[in-house]
């Protein structure tokens, strides 16, 4: 079967300091098309960013490490690339939206600069070309040109993370990867930014790796998603398969965790238990401790990845039990 | 900006005044009956209160404060020494440059040393670089500077007998005494430097530099180095009056006609116009070198020239 | 992913457990306690009286009979080092509380009053910063006299602004925090906010500050004693020691060895603990 746009296969990531390793992706699988956006859902400490991180490659050097596995894009595998190819790649082909737009520009670089940087870095262009790409993009996040020359403490949190978008878009990027681009922001400023993003994407036919712990960003961004638990993805379709048929035990327990405000309901139902220590390593299904179906079988051996009904996947070992009883 | 400079140069006056008037003030309470200080033991009763009454030593605390305000800010009449009888606005002329001289040397080394060594430790943090360095700093800035030229002296002057142990002329003289007193310096430029090098390369806009595809080196120099200059101009700032402060020692060891020997001479001698004075035209230098050292930040760092500008609009200075 | 907290584990134990990792700490630590002791029990440890004086033995290099030697009058080095112990360290120690004492009293008026109280006390502080430490130490002491207690006062009045200006800032954020509004709102009194709630959350920084101005305070008053200022001779202050030993650096180098080690060990142990007290008061940790 040929690869898809973006492929990860089987991605194990470990953090280590001279005390304890933290297994923070566990062999993760994960599939994105090109010109579609995929959502990755989980919780904070589930790995989100690390696998995001991972593709780029800029993971911290000390104290991190990817163990195996294979990041493809477009049939190559990124992990085998010499640093140098890499660095060709980041903010090119590849690029990253960061979560936190106060912490995420230098605040002694003018935040013209910090655009036509990327420019320079992967073209021919001479600085006065590259500055005037990097005024278009200003332009193009809704800042005017005429604060090219300013600095980033000049500029609001929302304003601020339409700079960093305008980096992350400066050089056309193949593959957006957004990090919780709007948990930082407040909720009207988030859906700007959130439009804006889909807006830039389908103009450039950016294939985009969202990642979020909120459903509602999901539902309004999103064609396809992946549900990732403990450092492994335990859900992926598309939205509406998702949506409409959650077919793992911790998705069913995200969508009931949220409050329904039409409903009666007195109490709020979150998922009962916390996430499994990540200095252990897992054994069998990662959710057992906190999953009402959950057999002998489950706390033992690894869950297989499974078709579900209506054609999409769930890693679980009693999935007919839970999708027949399921919500 | 302009206008933040001119504000904090007028605020320095009353400052200076003020100064002047506590070490004035503190310099009444010094033991020793300065007619007898200037005339000897030997002199007679009656010289001795000839003396105080030239000195205008009976006149009310006020008076005396006021004549030597004036004298010294207004005529710029600097008096001369008691024991030596040298005009001490000749002593100050001449030997206040060579101070400097040695406190710039030393802030030249630990900035030019230090910082670079800090950096390479933290690139290569946990590495054998960084521990060396680490140790090197951390035994640096525990050896007195004037043990240190103590020691030095006998290796250099003594023993091998490469380098002069006294006085001044060429650069051969000026050797010991730079690296003595700049060593504790560089030492402390170099562990403020890793720390803060290590403190910026976590931050979140070096990652967003890597993530650009920035290469390695030109995100350590370029990105990160700018930021961790700022809370290293901090402490070199604070260090300065510390280099001050042990070039003055270093050159009694070097015999080095400075400001240093000058004062602690005076105040081993009695002689307190020269210790009064001299403090004064040291407070007046050094809070200059405080205002430069505020200038640099507001150059290195944008939001400190924002901080400045509003702070001027508005009247405030501090 | 949080550390495991102890049931009923305070701020305080987490910093000394963070502290006890440390070797570098540790050690320093341990070398000041032995110093400690030796200042303590050093009349009855030394092998000669600090002022004994043996007319035959001038200058002599390091020997049995003399482990470090003897000085230009002949007294033993090593037991005047050793009873030199009592003022080095406890002169460093004692100026430093003195100043911390002061400054946060002061910074906390300041940081607490606001308005022309602070002004004032801004203002008084920045006459005090105009000169150079050394300086205005030698300015002190010039005033105040020589002498063990006078000296220490000399010392002690240069670190009072660092001191008061570090409380003042960490007590002017801490005002704005919402745990003040909160006490505040169920009527807290002004004097118990100051007291149980502001000074200790701002006092952190002051801590790291005074270890790490122990060790500069040793070396100032070992200058002091140096130039001939502060402690007199014949009390074997280590920079009293060094100044006499000046003289005679070109034929006895070891008088000049010894008395300045002493320092040096000293003043490393000092920052020894003084790193390690600043990364245990930490929260994030530099691995």
């Amino acid at each position: 079967m040929p690869r898809s746009y973006l492929e990860i296969e089987n991605l194990k990531v470990e953090y280590f300091s001279s005390k304890e390793t933290v297994h923070a992706v566990n062999g993760v699988n994960l599939r994105m098309h090109k010109g579609k956006t995929l959502g990755l859902v989980g919780e904070t400490g589930a790995g989100k960013t690390t696998i995001a991180k991972s593709i780029l490659r800029i993971l911290p050097d000390v104290g991190s490490r990817i163990v195996e596995g294979s990041i493809y894009v477009e049939g190559n595998d990124l992990l085998k690339l010499k640093e140098a190819d890499m660095r060709k790649i980041r903010g090119n082909d590849i690029s990253m939206i960061f979560q936190d737009p106060m912490t995420a520009l230098n605040p002694v670089q003018r935040v013209g600069e910090q655009i036509s940087e990327a420019v320079k870095l992967h073209s021919d262009m001479t600085k006065e070309q590259c500055d005037a790409r990097a005024k278009e993009m200003l332009k193009m996040v809704g800042i005017t040109e005429d604060r090219f020359s300013e600095y980033p403490h000049q500029f609001s949190g929302g304003m601020k993370q339409r700079i960093v978008i305008a980096i992350a878009l400066a050089c056309n990027p193949k593959i957006l990867l957004a990090d919780e681009p709007t948990t930082a922001l407040d909720v009207t400023i988030q859906a700007q930014v959130l439009d804006l993003v889909a807006e830039l994407q389908k103009k450039f036919n950016t294939s985009m790796l969202l990642i979020t712990h909120d459903l509602g960003v999901v539902a309004q961004v999103c064609d396809e998603v992946a549900i990732i638990y403990a450092g492994q993805i335990v859900e992926y379709g598309t939205k509406e398969q998702i949506f409409h048929h959650p077919s793992h035990p911790y998705t069913i327990g995200l969508f009931g965790a949220i409050p329904d405000m039409a409903g009666d309901d007195e109490w709020l139902h979150p998922i009962e238990g916390l996430p499994p220590d990540p200095t252990k390593p897992i054994v069998g299904c990662p959710f057992a401790p906190r999953c009402k179906f959950a057999s002998e079988k489950c706390f033992k051996e690894t869950p297989p990845t499974l078709k579900t009904p209506d054609g999409h996947e769930s890693t679980c070992h009693n999935m007919d039990l839970v999708v027949k009883e399921g919500k | 900006m302009l206008r933040y400079f001119l504000k904090r140069l007028l605020w320095m006056i009353p400052i200076i005044l003020a100064v002047a008037i506590v070490v004035f003030t503190l310099m009444t309470f010094c033991p020793g009956d300065p007619a007898e200080i200037i005339l000897g033991s030997e002199a007679t009763d009656d010289a001795l209160q000839a003396k105080r009454d030239e000195l205008g030593l009976s006149d009310p605390y006020f008076v005396r404060l006021g004549r030597y305000l004036s004298d010294t800010f207004i005529h710029f009449n600097l008096g001369v020494a008691w024991k030596t009888g040298i005009p001490i606005g000749q002593s100050i002329a001449e030997r206040l440059p060579r101070t400097m001289l040695l406190s710039g040397i030393t802030l030249l080394l630990s900035f030019g040393i230090g910082v670079p060594l800090g950096v390479i430790a933290a690139v290569n943090q946990n590495k054998w670089q960084d521990s060396l360095c680490m140790v090197l700093a951390l035994v640096g800035v525990s050896m007195p500077n004037f043990w240190l030229a103590l020691l030095l002296v006998i290796l250099f002057a003594v023993k091998l007998q490469w380098l002069p142990a006294l006085g001044i002329g060429g650069v051969k003289y000026y050797i010991l005494p730079a690296i003595s007193s700049s060593s504790m310096h560089i030492a402390s430029a170099a562990r403020q430097s890793r720390s803060s090098m290590l403190d910026v390369i976590r931050s979140d806009y070096i990652t967003t530099a890597r993530a650009k595809g920035v290469p390695e080196k030109q995100v350590i120099t370029k990105h990160a180095l700018k930021n961790a200059l700022i809370p290293i101009i901090t402490m070199m700032g604070t260090q300065f009056g510390k280099m001050l402060g042990g070039a003055m020692i270093i050159e009694t060891i070097f015999s080095i006609p400075g400001m240093g020997t000058l004062i602690i001479t005076s105040v081993n001698n009695r002689d307190y116009p020269v210790v009064q004075t001299g403090t004064i035209f040291l407070a007046i230098v050094f809070s200059f070198s405080m205002l430069l050292v505020d200038m640099l930040y507001a150059l290195v760092d944008p939001r400190i020239k924002a901080q400045y500008q509003r702070k001027a609009k508005m009247g405030r200075v501090k | 992913m949080a550390k495991k907290v102890k049931k009923g584990q305070s701020e305080f134990s987490r910093f000394l457990y963070q502290l006890s990792k440390n070797k570098m700490a540790m050690i320093g630590l341990a070398i000041i306690v032995l110093e400690i002791i030796v200042a303590i029990i050093a009349p009855w440890i030394a092998p000669y009286g600090y002022q004994e004086i043996d007319t035959t033995a001038l200058r002599q290099a390091p020997s049995a009979a003399h482990w470090f030697g003897t000085d230009e009058i002949g007294r033993d080095i090593f037991s005047r080092v050793l009873i030199g112990t009592r003022y080095s360290l406890s002169m460093g120690i004692l100026a430093t509380l003195i100043s911390a004492a002061i400054g946060i009293v002061i910074g906390a008026i300041a940081g607490f009053a606001g308005g022309w109280a602070d002004n004032i006390i801004m203002r008084f502080l920045d006459v005090i910063q105009s000169l150079p430490g050394m300086l205005l130490v030698i300015v002190m002491s010039a005033v105040l006299g020589s002498g063990y207690f006078n000296t220490i006062l000399a010392l002690s009045v240069g670190s009072i602004p660092a001191s008061a200006r570090m409380l003042r800032a960490n007590m002017l954020r801490q005002r704005k925090a919402e745990y003040i509004e909160a006490a505040y709102s169920i009527n807290c009194s002004a004097p118990r906010i100051i007291f149980r709630h502001l000074v200790p959350n701002s006092i952190s920084a002051n801590i790291v500050q005074m270890t790490m101005g122990v060790s500069h305070v040793i070396v100032q008053a070992a200058s002091l004693s140096f130039i001939g200022l502060g402690i007199q001779p014949p009390i074997p202050d280590w920079g009293a020691m060094l100044s006499g030993a000046r003289a005679f650096i070109r034929k006895s180098p070891h008088m000049v060895i010894f008395p300045g080690l002493a320092i040096a060990v000293t003043v490393l142990a000092v920052n020894m603990l003084g790193d390690g007290v600043r990364d245990a008061m930490d929260p994030k940790l530099k691995k």
